[in-house]
């Protein structure tokens, strides 16, 4: 593959809200002047999926949406392939509206500019994992020899070669998503959509799964838009991250931002659970230092975890550490006790 | 209290006015159309003719062959290969070959306009609803409604012969294959086709790549219970001019031959079996890529 070009093609969600029922459009008045979700359902029969959702999608970054079920995830990713209509609102892709796009326009834009992972995998039960891996390049008409070429690679690169002439239902659910997941990157657009694409796999080969993906963007640099009820995971993969309660966003920001300062009561009992330590990173902990640091203490760049950071403490003999810039330089220094205090969410 | 007992029935002369209304209007309706009628079902009467010739005028040897071949493309078993020939050699040593081979003739004619006309309105009946509601009702009076009655109005268009034999057979036999085109395509797992609908597949490649293969298996069980009730319908058939071993057995209830209606509806039964153990294997095999599962 060529060296890939910087994506373009950021997501921007702008007022979207969808009410289910036969008079959606008329509802929406209602919506937007604050109807309660309860509300809506008893008087009116209507149910609120989505209500308001502005989020800015960065090009090239995963954006994690996270949210128990019944939040209203999966109904958000489907409308930006436009799954699912919204009834109000815009999604701009690329600075391009999707909903507005005719069948015609919407085929072309499912057909290069996005591609899907699904939870239960959905795989064509009767095709072999090239058959199924070479979909999505079939339906654009590309020639075959250059549709087995990628799907050949992509295949490897999943860590399936040798099972291109198996079918999904010999394969365990972890190599079945593998399928699923070098079918979307078989695709080549610039927009990976993943809804829940890992929640049916067991921890291990979950973890695994992650690894893999982290790697894949590191080359591909994708927009990725990654739907997980699992914090642990939205933490690992997202370069941003929005939590969805009940159809509405509670909180938008990075894995530190939900963490350190986490919006409300409901996104802190999720936040209690979390293995700090691992998401944490040092310079929110670190005292900001002028000169240079402690003579003769270990350094660590900033970014590193304070896992990571204590890890390296205890190795040596002193009790602090100097963090340095990204060019060496440092920046700031950390205490045992700051780490230790930045490990327990109680005050 | 005699009205209560008594159903008020129509007026009779208003009854018989009716009928005779009904009656003549399809009569004339008959002289004026059956002509570009027959001249329409031209190429249907030519395909049976000459798949009966051919059938006919084969060598027998050359006639068991392929149909131990294709047993054998079917199934892959060599239990159904034997079993097949061996019915034909017995139907055959019992004088009744040429009946035989006039009969498969017949219900393979009637198995594919039933499939070329079936399968796509199974199809759009699976697309829309209001398909469905509309054309549910009418498959349920062609498989009720007693098959001499329908006789009537096919014989007083076409006359007696092949053609309104297969319009008869294909109107009795058609019902599985499009109720289980329909069904089959509805049960098409939804996360699958969101799947394709998610990578911009259109309605057609839709249809060829996700819908008709996986509800192919469903497909063939309606196939193969088209080919058993066009085969029980060969002797009703049988009654308007449609040759074969329906005549036979035909004469045996005229003149209460018990044997000879035993052999030929003997014969029936055996090559109903050969259909539908090739035709069932054939669809097992369809689904191979379902057997192996993972442990």
């Amino acid at each position: 593959m060529a060296e890939p070009q910087e994506n373009q093609f950021g997501i921007e969600i702008r007022g979207l809200s969808k009410i289910f029922g036969p008079r959606a459009t008329d509802m929406a008045a209602l919506v937007a002047q604050g109807i309660s979700k309860a509300e809506l359902n008893e008087r009116h029969g209507h149910v609120l999926g989505l209500r308001d959702i502005n989020i800015d999608m960065p090009a090239g970054r995963i954006q994690v949406i996270m949210g128990l079920s019944g939040s209203g995830k999966s109904t958000l990713i489907r409308h930006i392939n436009r799954l699912i209509d919204p009834t109000v609102g815009e999604i701009l892709v690329g600075g391009e509206d999707v909903v507005k796009m005719d069948a015609g326009a919407l085929r072309t834009f499912r057909r290069h500019k996005t591609a899907m992972v699904f939870q239960k995998f959905a795989l064509l039960p009767h095709r072999t994992v090239l058959e199924n891996t070479v979909y999505g390049l079939e339906v654009q008409g590309v020639p075959r020899a250059r549709q087995v070429d990628e799907a050949m690679r992509w295949i490897a690169r999943v860590g399936l070669g040798g099972f291109e002439k198996h079918y999904p239902n010999q394969l365990s659910g972890g190599m079945q998503q593998r399928v699923g997941l070098a079918r979307a990157l078989t695709n080549d657009a610039p927009i990976l959509l993943m809804d829940e694409a890992f929640s049916a796999l067991d921890p291990l080969i979950r973890t695994d799964m992650q690894t893999v993906l982290l790697d894949i963007q590191k080359e591909i640099r994708k927009t990725i838009v990654f739907i997980t009820h699992d914090l642990d995971e939205a933490l690992r993969l997202g370069d941003r991250i929005a939590i969805l309660r009940d159809g509405e966003i509670v909180q938008q920001g990075t894995s530190q931002d939900i963490v350190l300062r986490p919006a409300d009561d409901y996104v802190e009992s999720f936040v209690r659970e979390v293995n700090r330590g691992k998401v944490i990173e040092v310079d929110a902990v670190m005292t900001p230092l002028a000169g240079d640091g402690a003579p003769g203490s270990p350094q660590v760049p900033v970014g590193t975890t304070v896992d990571e950071a204590i890890g390296t403490l205890v190795a040596g003999t002193g009790d602090s550490l100097t963090i340095t810039g990204t060019d060496g330089v440092p920046v700031g220094a950390v205490t045992l006790r700051q780490l230790a205090a930045a490990l327990t969410s109680a005050r | 209290m005699d009205w209560l007992t008594t159903f008020p029935a129509m007026n009779k002369d208003t009854l018989t006015a009716l009928k005779r209304g009904i009656d003549d209007g399809f009569r004339a309706f008959t002289r004026a159309w059956g002509d570009p009628i027959e001249a329409f079902f031209e190429p249907l009467r030519l395909f049976l003719i000459h798949s009966e010739r051919l059938l006919l005028n084969s060598p027998w040897p050359v006639v068991l062959l392929v149909v131990g071949l294709l047993a054998w493309l079917g199934s892959r078993r060599w239990s159904i290969v034997i079993g097949s020939v061996l019915t034909l050699v017995i139907i055959g040593y019992f004088d009744m070959w040429d009946d035989t081979m006039r009969t498969v003739a017949m219900t393979f004619v009637c198995t594919v306009v039933a499939i070329v006309v079936g399968i796509p309105v199974g199809i759009l009946m699976s697309r829309s609803n209001r398909v469905q509601a509309v054309v549910n009702p009418i498959l349920d009076v062609m498989q009720t409604m007693p098959s001499f009655v329908y006789l009537i109005p096919v014989v007083m268009l076409l006359g007696i012969g092949r053609v309104p034999g297969v319009i008869a057979v294909v109107i009795y036999a058609i019902p599985p294959v499009i109720r289980l085109t329909n069904l089959g395509i509805r049960l098409v797992d939804k996360d699958v086709l969101e799947a394709a609908d998610a990578f911009g597949s259109s309605s057609w490649q839709k249809l060829k790549n996700v819908q008709m293969p996986l509800a192919l298996p469903t497909i063939m069980a309606g196939i193969n219970q088209t080919i058993m009730m066009a085969l029980a319908m060969v002797v009703i058939a049988s009654m308007i001019g449609v040759q074969g071993l329906g005549q036979p057995v035909l004469r045996a209830i005229n003149n209460q031959y018990f044997t000879l209606g035993m052999f030929n509806g003997l014969a029936i039964v055996g090559i109903a079996i050969i259909f539908d153990r090739i035709s069932q294997a054939f669809g097992r095999r369809l689904q191979k890529h379902q057997e192996v599962t993972h442990g």
